[in-house]
């Protein structure tokens, strides 16, 4: 089956909206009723036919209009895109991974074909056909990894890997929870990781560095991480905070089912061939709690997860003013049964195998 | 560390001592590309042990259709280059793993200086592939002690920025005089014999170079030693460490998996806690540090070794 794409905004009149197979195949992040953060790393191997573990990058229903979104977001601030001058080979491994990986897993929708350094690329949904010689940038309307990353769903950080640790030197950030490309371009992994609480003192952060610094070419890694944003907005960053900050104070018991959204981040890890650069897709997935809690098992766990959540995770994460209400919502999907292990619906909830499989 | 099987499809003496090997993919198919100093481990089927040894790629990191390695024969080592010499064949498949690199190129460098003394030439061919390509300035220094045994000289274009200091023709190397005068923004590495890594250092130190402008890698294979005893807190189990067996290949002989992937003391990957030390572990590596050294709570397993009564590993 080939995907209808959503028109769709991410701002002003918010017509976002997940169809049922979405909501279906959305990447629920809780495996267990609690939540503090670990060292969360797996292999990104194939997940269940028609969930977004499935393939090397996702695309989904809201492909054309995140797009469409992430243009805007860079006309009104080129800052979100930047790679420093060391960065561009790692950017053409970038290009490289992602096109090779679309048009493998999405033969109907992406084509590239190859004749040495001379390579044809074809984007069906976006309309875009280029020719252009791999790894001259004057063939290209961008930068590399500018042009593969307006074609690609999920902010991106590239990092540089060297004196024993990784360099945030390059980047495509337009739909962030609340961190800055511009602020934390040039930081290591410790430097940007100086807001989180907790972690660094249970030492993840080092852990978790050892772990990507030995992430190989065949052996890609995922993690899931996860906010809560008011509104189905992608561009929830330091720079716009006046837009979307306010925005918080307009949830109520009324609206909190509509307008408060579980935002998933699915993020891989892959080591760049020519470059030794290390790619950080940050692969952002939206649900309201109505959406959500028409799966029960998932009602009955975010409820749990939200009501035990240590504070300082709630006021990190940005949602400690609106927890009482979506606790209280999310009480009436709570019926106190046991919840199953592991992230997936149960058969009785959603029967996964209805997900319509994409090739 | 995942391996494929490769065909070995050259075999060619480059001096008496050292050999090239090319592999290919038994298909045809092409080899994942890499940067210019990674390496790639060679599973080698040794009487009843399975050894496996880490060599730097010499080939084109942008040439996917095979990968080349050179091997000096180690005659007072283990054995794994005496195999790589007298039972490896043309035709013959071994196991490949993917390329990986721990001695990369800096690329922020406005130029490269690289020092190889010996058989540590191998990692600078691979990068003077992607220098080239890059078009970045770079001056190669290879210093061997003879123009029969310098391996890599089939390899080095006759360039002026590529030097040669062949030590039996009084053509020493002075790193005082490569180091001063460099512009600023250069990156040195060093690859060779720890007493050439340790000079270019110290050279290095004495004409104000930064430390994240120096990059070295040792070319650190398992020493030899005093067989050893370990006993494994998990499972109580005891075993013999030959001597010319290290840790990490005698906890894999009692199919113990544990993760690596230098197999030289490098990357820090295997890593193991030693919850108790009666005697003293022969730190062989460049990994811990001075104070974990002297703990004796920590043991990496792919090159250091023991001396005592008790030695139990976490594992
Ligand atoms: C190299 C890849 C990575 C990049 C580029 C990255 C980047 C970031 C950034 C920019 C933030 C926001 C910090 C802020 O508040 O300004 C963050 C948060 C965080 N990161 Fe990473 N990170 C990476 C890998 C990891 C890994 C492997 C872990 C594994 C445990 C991890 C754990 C976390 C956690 C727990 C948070 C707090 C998130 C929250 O509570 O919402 N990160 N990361
Ligand atoms: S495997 Fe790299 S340090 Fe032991």
């Amino acid at each position: 089956m080939t995907i209808q794409f959503n028109d769709e905004t991410f701002r002003d009149d918010y017509t976002f909206f997940n169809s049922p197979v979405a909501i279906a195949r959305f990447p629920f992040p809780f495996d267990k009723d609690d939540y503090m953060y670990s060292v969360n790393m797996e292999p990104h191997e194939t997940g269940p036919e028609g969930t977004p573990f499935d393939v090397r990058f996702d695309v989904d229903e809201h492909y054309v209009s995140e797009m469409r979104d992430r243009a805007i977001t860079l006309d009104e601030d080129p800052l979100r895109c930047q790679s420093l001058p060391h960065m561009e080979l790692a950017g053409w491994d970038l290009l490289e991974l992602i096109m090779v990986s679309k048009a493998a897993d999405y033969p109907d929708l992406f084509t590239l074909n190859r004749d040495g350094d001379r390579w044809h690329w074809i984007n069906k949904p976006l309309g875009i056909e280029q020719r252009f010689t791999f790894g001259d940038p004057t063939t290209l309307p961008y930068g590399p990894m500018e042009y593969i990353t307006r074609q690609a769903q999920g902010d991106f950080a590239v990092l540089d890997q060297r004196e024993d640790n990784l360099w945030m030197d390059a980047g495509m950030v337009t739909s962030q929870a609340d961190w800055s490309l511009d602020f934390d371009i040039g930081m290591n992994f410790f430097e940007w990781h100086a807001p989180v609480p907790k972690a660094h003192e249970m030492g993840v952060f080092q852990r978790a560095l050892k772990f990507l610094m030995h992430v190989n070419q065949d052996t890609p890694a995922r993690r899931l991480n996860w906010t809560m944003t008011v509104n189905p907005r992608l561009d929830t960053s330091p720079e716009n905070y006046h837009k979307w900050g306010p925005e918080k104070r307009t949830i109520t018991p009324e609206n909190v089912g509509q307008k408060q959204y579980l935002r998933v981040e699915l993020q891989t890890f892959w080591r760049l061939p020519r470059s030794n650069a290390l790619a950080f897709p940050i692969r952002c997935y939206l649900i309201n709690l109505e959406d959500l809690t028409s799966v029960p098992k998932w009602g009955r766990r975010l409820h749990r997860v939200l009501r035990d959540l240590p504070d300082e995770l709630a006021d990190y994460k940005g949602f400690a003013v609106n927890r009482p209400v979506i606790v209280e919502y999310l009480s009436k999907f709570d019926d106190g049964a046991p919840t199953s292990a592991g992230i997936y619906p149960d058969e009785t909830d959603v029967a996964l195998n209805k997900v319509p499989a994409r090739v | 560390m995942i391996a494929q099987m490769l065909r070995v499809t050259e075999k060619e003496a480059l001096t008496p001592l050292v050999t090239r090997f090319r592999f290919e993919h038994p298909d045809g198919a092409p080899l994942p590309l890499f940067s210019g100093g990674a390496h790639v481990v060679v599973e080698m089927p040794y009487g009843d042990m399975l050894r496996r040894n880490a060599y730097s790629l010499i080939s084109a990191p942008d040439d996917g259709s095979g990968y080349e390695i050179a091997v000096r024969r180690e005659d007072n080592g283990r054995g794994g280059s005496r195999f790589m010499h007298g039972n490896v064949a043309t035709g013959d498949l071994m196991a490949v793993t993917s390329p990986f690199n721990l001695f990369s190129l800096d690329l922020r460098a406005r130029k490269h200086v690289l020092i190889a003394g010996g058989i540590g030439i191998t990692p600078f061919l691979s990068q003077l592939h992607q220098l080239s390509r890059m078009q970045v300035p770079f001056e190669l220094h290879y210093a061997a002690r003879s123009r029969e045994e310098a391996a890599g000289l089939t390899f080095l274009p006759s360039l002026p920025h590529i030097h040669l200091h062949i030590s039996n023709e009084g053509n020493r190397m002075d790193l005082g005089a490569i180091l001063s005068g460099q512009p600023l923004g250069t990156h040195v590495y060093t690859c060779g014999p720890e007493g050439l890594i340790a000079a270019v250092e110290d050279a290095a130190r004495r004409h104000g170079w930064p430390a994240a402008a120096l990059h070295s890698e040792a070319f650190l294979s398992p020493p030899p030693g005093k067989p050893f005893k370990v006993t494994l807190a998990r499972s109580g189990q005891t075993l013999t460490v030959g001597p010319h067996q290290s840790l990490l290949e005698a906890l894999e002989a009692a199919r113990i998996d544990i993760p690596w992937s230098c197999r030289g003391g490098a990357c820090g990957q295997c890593e193991t806690a030693v919850t108790s030390c009666k005697g003293r572990i022969e730190h062989n590596d460049h990994w811990l540090s001075d104070d974990d050294c002297a703990a004796q709570t920590k043991i990496m397993p792919c090159v250091s070794r023991f001396e005592g009564q008790e030695l139990i590993i976490d594992r």
